[in-house]
Formats: structure tokens, C-alpha cells, sequence
């Protein structure tokens, strides 16, 4: 929830809104959001459970897959590096067919073939009429059709909405 | 509220809290190894002396049983801060009221449930009557669930905040007071040959009430938190 102003979800304010919002964007932050007692595939199935989608053994192993944590799946998460627990949870953005994803971050601990699998699920995303919001401090140069690309300094609104006393 | 998504995801997250209990099952058997040792002492520190012994059962019990709760609540939801598993959960399309009440449940089977149960052994040590056994546990049952209903506001509003432990007692502790009184008290009335009904239907009343304002609170208290 914004501190001042309003978000807009399909012309509508947010706060209106409620589950067809929150049941329509991914959130990833600093944190995973995985169970170290827990192995990737209960995680995955978990967290996508909670948010209303129920994946079989089958389509969660697949998602997995996709991540590149094949083989990987039993393994409590405590024994994963770093890198494997982000895949474990970028396996939930791919395994839930959520609309709008906001992601922040999300390059952090991630080594260069991660990087380039995160780029590409971006870019699949997109391709599928998806909405990714990323805010990140690397380089990700997306070869997708359109991304907007807002700079963002310390103290200075970089966006349409800025106070008129920053001049 | 019947609506499938809803239930499903209730059931996940009571599924995914004894998961997740289970394999932490040093932290569960510590709650009930409090409970029984703390009850254990008295019997040892005061001799067989079976009137005085009979007589302060039903607050020995009690007390313990708030006790070994206040133990078990701090991990409610302070497990699930540090990694961002309960923000995930904020973020659910689900009310909020489902999945504090998931976890609540979870932690009365993991945490209250054991204590209920092993109750009526320990009451023996004192020397109680089986109907006042029976009483014992029946108050344990209807009463556990208000200390955790109650316990998860404390839970939630201390999340976060170093020296959470101490705070939550202090929040939490008065709040209980009208639950050990209607327990014990009809623990006691069945030791003196009076029908427990009355204490036991008030338990229940309060169970009803914190039963529908509790999971309210701690919502709230949640959001609060993680703000």
C-alpha cells in the first residue's frame, strides 16, 4: 500500500480492489520466502498453494526443472547455495500463472547463468501478455519489444508525480 | 468462507505448520517436557501430604499449562519473519483472519494438544479422583485454545522486536487470568464435590468470544508489524 497517492490495478484504486489484486501479482523481495526445514519442491507447492494454486508433485518438479534445480527437488533447503534457494523461489513465479510481477532485486546472489535464467523468464513472461516491475541495482538489458526504463537517484523524484519544491 | 480456494488454503498452512513441526521436534517435546517437570515438582517439593496436595492441583496445573504456552507462542509467527515466508503470506489473496487461524490451529495441535492430553497422568501425582481427572482434562481442552487464540495477538504485535520473549509474558499473562481462574476453579469444584458446569460453560464462553475477536486482532497486529 503506497504511503501517499494511489496504485491503480486495471483503472481501479488498489485498495478497492483486494483479492483480484493480490490474486493477480508475484511478489519476490530480499527475502525468499522458503522454509529451510522445508525441500524446494514442498516450498514450491506450499507457497503456490497458499496463493491459491494447487500444483501437483508433477507440475512442481516440472517448474523445477525449468529453474534448473532438477534433480535438487528432495533436498532440504538448508543444504542449497545461496543462488539454488532464489531458484527455488523463482520456481513459484514460474509454476503460478500470475499476471503482474514485482520483483526486487531480484539479480542479487545470482551467478551469470542464473542471471541469464532470470532474464529469460522475464522475457517469457512478457511475451505472454505478462507485466514485470523490477527493481534492480545490475544491468538487465531485455531483448522483449517494450520495457520502460525509470532511473531512480537518491533524493531526487525521478517520477511524473514529483513535489514541487524539490527545484 | 466455502468457498474451495479458501479451505485449500487453510489446510495448507495447517499442513505446512506441523510440516514444519515435525521436523522440529526438539522445540515441541521441550514445551511438554517443561509442562511435565514443572508440574512434577510440586509433588516433590511439598511431600505426600495428600489434602495439601489435592488442594492446590487445579492451580499447579493451570499455571503450568500458561506457562509452557507462553513458551510455545513466541514461535507462532517469529519463525516465519526472518525468512519473508509470512510476508508471502500477507500477500495471499486469502483474508488474513484464514491464515492466522491455520497457524493457530497448527500450534494448539503441536504445542496445546500434547499438554491436554498428558494432563490426566500427571493429575494422578496428586493424588485426584478419576472424575476430577476428567474434569482436569476436560477444562485443558476447552481452555487451551483461548491461551492460543489470545497468545497470537501478543505473538503478533511483539514480532520483530528484540526482547519479544519478556514482552510477550508481560502483554499476555494478564489476559489469561480469567481463563485460569474458570479452569482451575472448576477443577476445584469437582475436588469439593460441586458440579463444574458453571466454570466450564463460562470457559466456554470465553472461548467464543476470543474465538472471533482474536484472529481479528491479530491480524491487525500483523499488519502493523510487517509495516
Amino acid at each position: 500500500m503506497p504511503e501517499s497517492g494511489e496504485v491503480r490495478w486495471q483503472g481501479a484504486n488498489i485498495r478497492s480492489l483486494g483479492e483480484e489484486y493480490s490474486s493477480s501479482i508475484a511478489y519476490l523481495g530480499h527475502r525468499n520466502g522458503i522454509k529451510e526445514e522445508l525441500s524446494s519442491l514442498e516450498n514450491l507447492r506450499i507457497s503456490a498453494g497458499l496463493a491459491g494454486f494447487e500444483l501437483s508433485r508433477e507440475e512442481a518438479a516440472n517448474a523445477l526443472k525449468q529453474v534448473g534445480l532438477a534433480g535438487r527437488e528432495n533436498l532440504p533447503a538448508r543444504f542449497l547455495s545461496e543462488g539454488q534457494k532464489r531458484r527455488t523461489a523463482l520456481a513459484r513465479l514460474v509454476a503460478c500463472g500470475t499476471r503482474l510481477w514485482v520483483l526486487d532485486e531480484v539479480l542479487a546472489s545470482l551467478d551469470d547463468a542464473a542471471v541469464q535464467l532470470v532474464k529469460s523468464m522475464i522475457e517469457g513472461h512478457l511475451s505472454k501478455e505478462g507485466i514485470a516491475i523490477v527493481a534492480t541495482h545490475q544491468e538487465l538489458n531485455l531483448s522483449a519489444g517494450s520495457f520502460q526504463r525509470l532511473k531512480l537517484e537518491t533524493g531526487i523524484p525521478s517520477s511524473a508525480g514529483a513535489p514541487e519544491h524539490s527545484s | 468462507m466455502s468457498d474451495p480456494s479458501t479451505l485449500s488454503m487453510f489446510r495448507w498452512i495447517v499442513t505446512r505448520d506441523l510440516t514444519l513441526a515435525w521436523r522440529r521436534r526438539a522445540d515441541v517435546l521441550s514445551t511438554l517436557i517443561f509442562f511435565v517437570i514443572v508440574v512434577s515438582l510440586f509433588p516433590l517439593g511439598i511431600g505426600p501430604e495428600t489434602q495439601l496436595l489435592r488442594s492446590i492441583a487445579p492451580g499447579v496445573v493451570w499455571v503450568a499449562a500458561l506457562l509452557a504456552s507462553m513458551l510455545s507462542l513466541n514461535r507462532v509467527f517469529a519463525n516465519d519473519y526472518p525468512d519473508g515466508t509470512l510476508e508471502q503470506m500477507l500477500l495471499t489473496p486469502q483474508p488474513l483472519y484464514l491464515v492466522v487461524m491455520g497457524k493457530v490451529v497448527a500450534q494448539w495441535l503441536v504445542s496445546e494438544l500434547p499438554l491436554v492430553l498428558i494432563a490426566p497422568l500427571i493429575g494422578v501425582q496428586f493424588d485426584l479422583p478419576p472424575e476430577t481427572l476428567f474434569v482436569l482434562f476436560i477444562s485443558l481442552l476447552i481452555g487451551t485454545p483461548i491461551l492460543s487464540l489470545i497468545g497470537s495477538v501478543g505473538a503478533a504485535l511483539t514480532l520483530g522486536l528484540r526482547g519479544g520473549g519478556v514482552l510477550i509474558a508481560l502483554l499476555i499473562l494478564p489476559l489469561y487470568i480469567p481463563v485460569l481462574i474458570f479452569g482451575a476453579g472448576a477443577v476445584d469444584a469437582s475436588i469439593i464435590g460441586v458440579s463444574p458446569q458453571a466454570n466450564l460453560y463460562l470457559l466456554g464462553a470465553l472461548l467464543a468470544v476470543s474465538f472471533v475477536f482474536a484472529p481479528w486482532a491479530t491480524s491487525a497486529a500483523l499488519r502493523i508489524s510487517l509495516e
